[in-house]
């Protein structure tokens, strides 16, 4: 095993550095509370990347959101999410401000929506350095081009100077990350950064996050539904179903031995070599207005029992990982690797 | 619906298609072409799926909707069952489009959101003036794509994302056509329902003979379920050949890029593979590259590749590959 | 609402799993709601545009029911009363008083609102007709129709609107060959051909502009691939799909039309006074009495006039909202 992979295996031995607790989070629409997030327990520690998966309704995202204030105000947000000391969950807007962009930075899906198309991108770094640390603002600039050249934009003083437009999709997203390491954060959390870039491209930005987490031991959160991109660039992964956790283990962990039945669905699910058919799991992401009483996977499960219908699961321990999964010491999960 | 034994279903040849953009400057106003696809050549048989992939800009969705002539062809020839496709005049254009569908990619924009279900499945008999009881084939063709009938007189934000695609794949049907034109059809869905989709896509061709044009730039769906993959790059073909060929030893180098890109979900063999990173970006298609249009992010660019675009020839692997140092490369092999 | 607890049960027990697609239960317990429901429903969660509907009713059943409700003709003299042969104040005999003829303005308010609503609702109806159709055939042709159509209502904006609709009345009165159309100058249907002629370009710039964007999504497309024609299109995709614009469009359409009309009758353009009258004509009627004391000749058709249409305003901004929602249905 190379060091890079036995470091990942065994994860630093740092206290997290973030950290969410019961985390519950609902909308109240036309037709009732949407309860999107249901009591979610996750950490993250000091330079470690860890990939938060999970498909439609599971939550992934809202999760992020709401911790970071970006969810509508009409949102019902309860439980804890800490950052060092710093409780993010109905604190004040001054420290909402305070540690958002700063602390704590977000990047998206499309960097176009991100970036103010009528003006440069060098004064919208500048204005982003300087929004959370007053320095003059030619320290600021040189740092923003210090900051472009990091995330491997080719002649950044000279590219500084033009418009988000002028930029292709990969380079957009550079810009974004450049924007958001700006202030050195402690938590860098990626929402599905890579899904609207080519394959080439995706590549080459996850080799930015990648060296961003090492060289700045930033912890970085990656939310994503791809597997494959997991199976790259995580330390530890966290599965999402019906806003809730399923699963949590290290990431060859959780290909070798997964300890949860959506997860073995999951990877079964994907194509493989010499495949005649595919493997789906049947039935559909559950409905978040009423999701199921128990275990929400239950009615897509092929262990389910009636005990899986009682008491919502919480993780805990079990071989390597952690798991939401009641009868798993029962089961027989067949490895898809 | 019959074909002739030997004769493809879709055959393409030299297909060009060129948009023209205008931008003005003040009282000037400048005309760029867009070479969004500059040559293709191909052909579909009957019962088989040609997987048809390429990032963005490559011209791929191009191809597609002038196969369907929902974009009219600046130039070349498309044939189907023989019969040429482009001057066709509207009647004659009408009565083919039975033969000839397509399934888009987005499930939520495809459906008429204010037509029942049963109605946008039932569009295409009522159109071509179809006998027959429309409610009872509508009825058929829900089931047939894994729906209940009784599903006909639901709204389409009643149902999910991998729901609907079925819907769209049943209104394809509807017609029974030979060719059905699949435009990323699985890319919006969640992985775990993808499969369920391609699994009845294969079931359909089986037994109704179809013929697949599978646009995609998920390579792992295409490999499965592609007999031959078509690599395209800025408008033109880089490589053409059988699906697993293609997959286990591909010879042109973006191919050898684009594989060695895509993410396996395998920890050990993703950190441990050998990789081929491409800088820099994809140029524009108004002013491509001369010669070999990869030749700008080609780690085996030469000389010889801005004099002369290479051809899309054997040359010695037992495919199509437009490179003039195609290789097979074994330690970029994809599992 | 549906009892769940069957299907809960259902489901507990250990099953096999099998390949048939079970759809999202919880959907089929619901009952099917097609998207003029749900925007009925996001209507009537408005409260101020509910309780406009409500006012607007009850002012519509008062007209309608002119009858009924107006207790004088609408030309009816009355005989002098408190010693005054006209310009009566508001008192038992002529609840809101008289005008200089002494006719009740209580029932002359009634009777003129019956004339301005027929000529606000019927314009309104026409110019959306035909702002539609035009609007729609320019948006999803394009070329010279499209071109023609942005012109020439680029030329008619350019204008004021009461200039307008003075010079376009005398042009219409002069073309003696359109007099089997409008009929006479000071006719009502004169007045709503007129305004007909001005109004269709607004919804129809509207409805070209939601086509622009509509015939972009795919399942336009998705019906081109399936062999339609351009008319079915136009018909059975873009014009359901653009409801809402359009209903929003008329209801300002009748608003203007109001606005109009009023403004016309009050420069004396509008119906001939002799017979008819109405909420304009009334609100002319009271020019220059307002300073001389006579205040109920402005205050009573005014507040009608006013409280009507912002009633109406009010509805048409719940409508767009109805139509057009700011959350979408987003699953993913």
């Amino acid at each position: 095993m190379s060091d890079t992979l036995r470091e990942s295996v065994e994860g630093p031995v740092t206290d997290a550095v973030f950290e969410i607790r019961d985390l519950r989070i609902h909308f109240p629409t036309m037709n009732g509370d949407v309860q999107a997030v249901r009591g979610v327990d996750l950490s993250v520690h000091k330079g470690e990347m860890l990939a938060v998966v999970g498909e439609s309704g599971s939550g992934k995202s809202v999760t992020f959101l709401g911790v970071m204030g970006l969810l509508p105000p009409s949102t019902v947000i309860t439980g804890s999410a800490k950052l060092g000391e710093t409780e993010l969950i109905g604190a004040s807007s001054k420290t909402v401000r305070r540690v958002r962009g700063h602390k704590i930075a977000m990047i998206f899906q499309d960097p176009l929506s991100a970036l103010n198309p009528v003006q440069r991108i060098g004064p919208q770094i500048v204005e982003m350095i300087r929004s959370h640390d007053p320095m003059s603002k030619a320290a600021a600039e040189s740092k923003s081009v210090e900051l472009l050249d990091l995330v491997g934009i080719p002649q950044p003083s000279a590219r500084a100077k033009q418009y988000p437009h002028e930029f292709s999709g990969g380079m957009r997203q550079r810009v974004m990350i450049a924007m958001a390491i700006a202030n050195d954060p402690e938590v860098l959390i990626a929402d599905e950064p890579t899904t609207a870039l080519d394959v080439t491209v995706q590549a080459q930005i996850l080799e930015v996050i990648q060296r961003i987490q090492h060289e700045l031991h930033t912890a970085v959160v990656l939310i994503t539904h791809d597997l494959g991109v997991v199976a790259r660039v995580a330390d530890q992964v966290q599965v999402m179903y019906a806003g809730r956790s399923a699963e949590r283990a290290d990431v060859m962990t959780l290909f070798k031995d997964p300890t949860h039945p959506y997860t073995v669905g999951l990877l079964k699910s994907l194509p493989r070599s010499g495949q005649e058919r595919l493997t789906p799991i049947i039935g559909t992401p559950p409905n978040m207005l009423r999701p199921p009483s128990g275990c929400a996977f239950r009615p897509r499960c092929e262990f389910a029992t009636d005990v899986c219908a009682v008491d919502l699961p919480e993780l805990r321990p079990f071989h390597n990982s952690q798991t939401a999964c009641i009868r798993v010491e029962e089961i027989d999960l067949e490895p898809v690797l | 619906m019959t074909n002739a034994p030997g004769v493809p279903v879709i055959s393409v040849d030299d297909l060009v298609k060129h948009f023209t953009v205008k931008s003005s400057f003040g009282l000037r106003s400048i005309r760029h072409t867009v070479q969004a696809v500059s040559g293709v050549s191909f052909d579909v048989f009957a019962g088989q799926t040609l997987g048809l992939v390429g990032e963005s800009g490559s011209g791929k969705t191009t191809v597609g909707r002038c196969l369907l002539r929902l974009i009219e062809p600046t130039a070349g020839s498309i044939k189907f069952q023989g019969q040429e496709l482009i001057g066709l005049g509207r009647a004659e254009m009408r009565e083919l489009r039975k033969e000839l569908q397509i399934v888009f990619q987005d499930p939520y924009a495809s459906l008429d959101p204010k037509m029942t279900v049963g109605a946008s499945i039932a569009e295409p008999l009522k159109i071509q003036k179809v006998a027959g009881d429309h409610d009872k084939r509508v009825g058929e063709l829900l089931e047939l794509v894994g729906l209940a009938p009784d599903h006909a007189r639901r709204f389409p934000h009643e149902f999910s994302g991998g729901q609907r695609q079925r819907v769209g794949i049943a209104r394809a049907l509807a017609l029974k056509p030979a060719l059905i034109v699949l435009d990323e059809p699985v890319s919006a869905l969640d992985v775990s329902i993808q499969a369920g989709v391609v699994n009845l896509l294969e079931d359909l061709q089986a037994e109704m003979d179809l013929s697949y044009v599978f646009i995609a730039h998920d390579l792992s769906v295409v490999r499965h379920i592609s007999d031959t993959i078509a690599v395209m790059y800025l408008g033109k073909l880089m490589e053409i050949g059988p699906a697993e060929t293609i997959y286990l030893t591909p010879a042109h180098p973006y191919t050898q890029a684009l594989l060695s890109a895509v993410p396996e979900p395998d920890p050990e063999l993703e950190r441990q593979r050998h990789r081929v990173v491409l800088q820099g970006d994809v140029p524009s298609p108004i002013n491509p590259p001369s010669g070999c249009r990869f030749r700008t992010r080609c780690p085996k660019a030469q000389d010889i590749c801005a004099e002369e675009e290479p051809l899309l020839i054997d040359r010695g692997q037992g495919h199509p590959v437009a490179c003039h140092f195609a290789e097979v490369m074994p330690e970029i092999l994809a599992v | 609402m549906t009892d769940l607890s069957e299907f809960e049960a259902a489901v507990s027990s250990p099953h096999v799993p099998n390949d048939e697609l079970d759809s999202d239960e919880v959907n089929a317990l619901i009952e099917s709601v097609s998207p003029s429901r749900l925007a009925l429903r996001r209507f009537m969660r408005h409260r101020v545009a509910m309780a406009s509907l409500v006012v607007f009713t009850l002012i519509a059943i008062w007209i309608i029911l002119a009858p009924i409700t107006a207790r004088y003709g609408e030309i009816e003299i009355l005989a002098p009363f408190n010693g005054k042969r006209g310009l009566n104040s508001p008192g038992a005999k002529a609840w809101f008083g008289t005008d200089q003829l002494n006719r009740d303005l209580y029932s002359r308010i009634i009777w003129g609102g019956r004339v301005s609503m027929f000529i606000g609702l019927t314009v309104a109806l026409f110019a959306s007709v035909i702002g539609t159709l035009v609007g729609a055939v320019a948006g999803y042709r394009g070329g010279i129709i499209d071109d023609m159509l942005m012109r020439t209502t680029d030329l008619f904006l350019a204008f004021p609107t009461l200039v307008l609709l003075l010079v376009i009345r005398n042009l219409f009165d002069q073309l003696t060959w359109l007099n089997w159309l409008v009929g006479d100058l000071k006719s009502i249907r004169f007045i709503i051909v007129l305004l007909v002629a001005l109004s269709w370009m607004s919804v129809a710039r509207i409805v070209r502009g939601t086509v622009l964007s509509l015939k972009e999504r795919e399942f336009v497309e998705a019906s081109v691939a399936l062999g339609s024609s351009a008319p079915r299109i136009v018909v059975r995709h873009l014009i359901p799909n653009a409801i809402g614009p359009i209903i929003v469009a008329l209801t300002t359409s009748v608003v203007a039309a109001i606005v109009a009309e009023s403004t016309l009758a009050f420069f004396g353009f509008g119906i001939d006074p002799v017979y008819k009258t109405s909420w304009g004509g009334l609100l002319g009627d009271s020019k220059g009495q307002v300073l001389t004391g006579k205040w109920w000749l402005l205050v009573f058709p005014g507040a009608v006039f006013v409280i009507t249409i912002m009633c109406i305003n009010f509805i048409g901004d719940a409508l767009r909202d109805a139509f057009d929602p700011k959350q979408g249905q987003a699953r993913r």
